[in-house]
């Protein structure tokens, strides 16, 4: 089965100049990822994550290379991909379910249709008796169940997570990431994941690629042949801690020495 | 490594000194407990501050009788009080009040308003932010009263002058304040608007505007205050009608007891307004918070 990957990273590769020397960000970077795939980037900080994701989302234009969507050039093209940053970035004026409207919002769909669009969601997906509240007044785990949904909901193929759980306590993360599990298996998208957090993973995703700094690059793809759906139990067995321990491996060759004298 | 342990030095002396003032123990230590700190009813607080009040008001209308205080300078309560009933049942002072209330209501208006489209106005391109903001620094640096009497000789004696004057005042204060705004927006918020597809001018609707709201209600108190400043000094200079009017007109003539019944009738309108903006303001900001 060779089915046309769903997004396309060829060449691409990131240089600024800094103090008039030139510093690879993102060494040139290949990447297939197919329709439907949950995948994973693991990598040391500075080694080009989040360059990857703000180019694939056009907020920044790559330095050689291009991204192809559904074999679609669209490198430099904003609001093509679903992205959802670090931080939740609710907007504290509006309530829930208008921040979760806002995507729909821009694109031009009715705010009235917008929020009937997202009611019977954040009922589904564990904010309802939330919808009036305020970003203020939600646990960090409920913001970031917002901010996701707002993002699931732009009705994008793709969505680029950067880091979402990773302020979040290990118990809320592990609820969050079942939670996304769930999501994934509902909404059908292919996702891009960015974490720090090598557990989380080879539990949530189809493919890693482990990423190396100084150039940020890309050293290894692995496949995680975990069957699916996963439930928690998984994390203890042979197969499971095998795949991690790899991971950490190469992640320690990734790093460069003097990162550990620092 | 081994940890180097500091001994701090003796204190025996300090508190041998402490001890003159409170008691310590066998060691040395003081003793002494949470100062506790006793809150009168406010009964008692209303009833001192009514006392200080009618203190002050007695011992300027006596010192005044018996002669230890000029009437001619300083005039004398009940002197104040007479004229004050003659201004309101045969004066002017309802044109007054209102005029005064007009311009500076209109230049509040105004220079808010106007301050705040045009700080927000900067996020829309840096070159123009960069061209115009030390025109506004200095603008801001420049003392805008000096400027009422040229104020006045463009535009007349009349209400428009004094809106020009308070509006003059305000409109820096809010431009500054809003470009303060828009300046502490996150540049992640504006990431997740481009990334979902917004245009400049939704990006401008839907997030800059609503982040600097707050920023220009919290403006608001500061502003009527300058307004009202601002159109009493545009009377000052040349005016038919007004409360400032009536306070230099009564100064030239020597009627102190004119000029402290505007004073008073100018603070009692300076604190109606000033109530009604912090209203305002609370009205708004239960708006946006929720």
């Amino acid at each position: 089965m060779t089915a046309r990957p769903k997004l396309v990273l060829e060449n691409v590769s990131m240089t600024f100049q800094s103090d008039g020397k030139p510093f690879t960000a993102l060494a040139p970077v290949d990447l297939e990822i197919p329709a439907g795939k949950f995948i994973s980037l693991i990598g040391p900080s500075g080694c080009g994550k989040s360059t990857i994701f703000n180019i694939v989302a056009g907020l920044q234009p790559p330095s050689t290379g291009r991204v192809l969507i559904d074999g679609e050039d669209a490198t430099g093209l904003i609001g093509r991909v679903g992205y959802m940053l670090q931080k939740d970035l609710l907007l504290p004026w509006r309530n829930v379910l208008d921040n979760v409207a806002l995507g729909m919002e821009i694109r031009g769909v009715s705010m009235k249709e917008a929020r009937a669009r997202a009611m019977p969601l954040l009922e589904r997906y564990g904010l309802g008796g939330f919808e009036y509240r305020y970003p203020g007044s939600l646990s960090g785990g409920m913001r970031q169940r917002a901010a996701l949904l707002r993002t699931l909901l732009v009705d994008q193929d793709v969505v680029l997570l950067d880091e979402p759980f990773g302020a979040l306590d290990a118990q809320t993360k592990s609820r969050m990431q079942e939670w996304l599990l769930q999501l994934f298996n509902d909404f059908g998208r292919t996702v891009v994941f960015v974490t720090h957090d090598v557990e989380e993973a080879v539990f949530l995703s189809d493919e890693i690629y482990v990423m190396a700094s100084r150039p940020g690059r890309v050293i290894e793809k692995l496949p995680v042949d975990l069957p699916r759906p996963r439930d928690r139990a998984i994390v203890s067995t042979p197969r499971f801690v095998a795949m991690k321990k790899y991971c950490l491996d190469l992640l320690h060759m990734a790093e460069p020495a003097d990162d550990l004298a620092a | 490594m081994a940890t180097k342990t500091t001994s701090l030095p003796p204190t025996r002396s300090l508190f041998t000194v402490l001890s003159l003032f409170g008691a310590s123990d066998d060691k040395g230590r003081p003793i002494r407990k949470l100062p506790v700190r006793t809150l009168w009813s406010n009964w008692i607080i209303a009833l001192v501050q009514l006392s200080i009040l009618v203190t002050i008001v007695a011992g300027w209308e006596l010192g005044a009788t018996f002669g230890l205080i000029d009437k001619f300078f300083w005039s004398q309560p009940s002197a104040i009080f007479k004229t004050g009933v003659i201004f309101f049942t045969e004066g002017d002072a309802f044109t007054d009040i209102a005029f005064t209330f007009r311009s500076t209501l209109f230049g509040f208006f105004l220079g808010t308003t106007s301050g705040a489209l045009l700080g927000m106005s900067f996020w829309w391109s840096r070159n123009y932010a960069r061209i115009v903001q030390p025109y506004v620094i200095c603008l801001e640096s420049m003392p805008k009263l000096a400027l009422a009497p040229l104020i006045i000789m463009v535009f007349g004696m009349g209400l428009a002058s004094k809106v020009a004057i308070a509006t003059a005042l305000t409109l820096v204060v809010s431009t500054l304040t809003a470009w303060s705004g828009v300046q502490a927006v996150d540049r992640d918020q504006e990431k997740l608007f481009y990334s979902l597809g917004a245009s400049r001018f939704q990006v401008f609707s839907k997030l800059i505007i609503p982040a600097c709201i707050p920023w220009i209600i919290s403006i608001l108190r500061v502003n009527i205050g300058l307004a009202l400043t601002g159109a009493i000094v545009g009377e000052f200079v040349s005016s038919q009608h007004g409360l400032g009017r009536t306070i230099i007109y009564a100064g030239q003539t020597y009627e102190i007891a004119l000029v402290w019944v505007a004073v008073f009738v100018l603070s009692a309108l300076s604190m109606v307004m000033y109530a009604a903006v912090a209203w305002l303001e609370t009205v708004l900001r239960k708006g946006i918070n929720q």
